[in-house]
């Protein structure tokens, strides 16, 4: 039975969303309304119960690491947000937070630099290695802004374009089909689970 | 006292970071683990944040009824419902949370995603009507990618999913690559700035 109710709820809010196709209406703006107040209201037990238990709560109170207050005060100082005379005492949360820009520095050099610099450093022994090498140093020289992009140079970055219009057409046609592969999802839930039209 | 103890804050808990990447030792091992069990206590704070603003938007409207303020009703009315049903019966499997996730969160979280399959393709009609070579170029890679990972593709001709697999892996992973690698140096030296308090946009406010 409560399977059914939430077969037909769950067909009933598909149709709403979908009434958009036709143009912005009453149905659309209720499903979407219900949508972002479900959305939060999901995630504050779940932040409770799978962050707040068992990372703050438990140690603090049953194993007793009295040392997790100062992080429990400087959570709380998040909320001196609301507070337009104290607003800035919630920088100090923000800052530990940004503290983890300093693991970038090093890290991003090396996943997004190095490791794509030795990956291209290949034996130029077959076409396609020529073509990512030709393609990857074309791109990057398209990006170098200190030297006009005129005459023999000018048509080598040109050739980068090529490159990343041929990367953005892949990108694209994988979302698209990403899109695709969802709507065809919600009309296999509407054609089988709801009406039973298809198997 | 209000910008210069955060900025120092960012300054000296990155250089530690940078530490610890350079210098693998157990006291670098042990001030990432303590970083991290720090962030784990004071993340679930920020959620309130967000609540609060959302409540305090929508109360807002409903007080003033403003345009539509009708909706809000239903935004309060599902959030309140679906955090009292959580903290009531649980969230396990099987609890009323997990139905309403189930018959509420998922049906219009993914028809709303669904949705974009229509919109995609008209403002890529708009906007890559073949009319450059290089817009050319876009839409016939976008295409062949298309039509190489579903079965018509392979319906036309075996060379459309063999030329879909060269595209992904040479022109596509160039362009991946020479974009990454410009990515890879702006974040570095974003992060180098952040860290600087040279760029300090994200502590807001204006003292």
């Amino acid at each position: 039975m409560t399977e059914t109710i939430g077969i037909w709820i769950a067909a009933f809010l598909t149709l709403c969303m979908f009434s958009f196709l036709y143009k912005d209406n009453p149905f659309y703006k209720f499903a979407e309304h219900l949508f972002v107040g479900v959305s939060m209201g999901y995630y504050i037990p779940y932040t409770y119960y799978n962050a707040f238990i068992p990372y703050a709560y438990n140690p603090l109170f049953l194993k007793k690491e009295y040392i997790l207050i100062i992080p429990f005060i400087i959570g709380f100082l998040y909320w001196f947000r609301f507070s337009s005379k104290f607003s800035w005492v919630s920088r100090y949360p923000i800052a530990f937070g940004m503290g983890m820009v300093g693991m970038g520095v090093p890290m991003s050099m090396h996943a997004t630099v190095l490791v794509q610099m030795r990956s291209m450093m290949l034996p130029l022994d077959n076409i396609n290695i020529i073509l990512i090498f030709v393609g990857t140093i074309s791109i990057l020289l398209y990006f170098f802004f200190s030297k006009a992009h005129e005459g023999v140079y000018g048509k080598f970055t040109s050739v980068g374009i090529w490159f990343m219009m041929v990367g953005f057409g892949a990108s694209f046609g994988y979302t698209v089909m990403a899109r695709i592969s969802l709507l065809i999802g919600r009309i296999q839930f509407l054609l089988g689970d709801w009406l039973g039209l298809i198997k | 006292m209000k910008r210069q103890i955060p900025l120092m804050i960012v300054l000296i808990l990155g250089l530690l970071f940078v530490a610890h990447v350079f210098i693998p030792s157990k006291i670098s091992t042990d001030y990432l683990e303590w970083f991290m069990k720090w962030t784990k206590v004071i993340g679930p704070f920020a959620i309130v944040l967000g609540v609060f603003s959302l409540v305090y938007v929508h109360y807002n409207k409903i007080k003033r009824k403003a345009p539509n303020w009708g909706y809000s009703i239903v935004t309060l009315t599902a959030l309140v419902v679906t955090t009292a049903v959580g903290f009531i019966w649980g969230i396990q499997e099987g609890t009323p949370y997990m139905w309403i996730f189930k018959n509420f969160n998922v049906p219009l979280g993914a028809t709303m995603f669904s949705l974009l399959a229509f919109y995609i393709a008209s403002a890529a009609y708009k906007a890559f009507r073949a009319r450059s070579v290089e817009a050319t170029v876009l839409l016939v890679a976008a295409i062949i990618v298309m039509l190489g990972r579903v079965s018509i593709g392979q319906a036309i001709t075996h060379w459309i999913p063999d030329i879909t697999e060269w595209i992904l892996n040479v022109p596509n992973l160039a362009a991946k690559r020479g974009i990454a690698l410009g990515v890879g140096l702006g974040m570095t030296a974003t992060s180098l700035k952040i860290m600087l308090g040279i760029e300090r946009s994200y502590l807001g406010g204006k003292d």
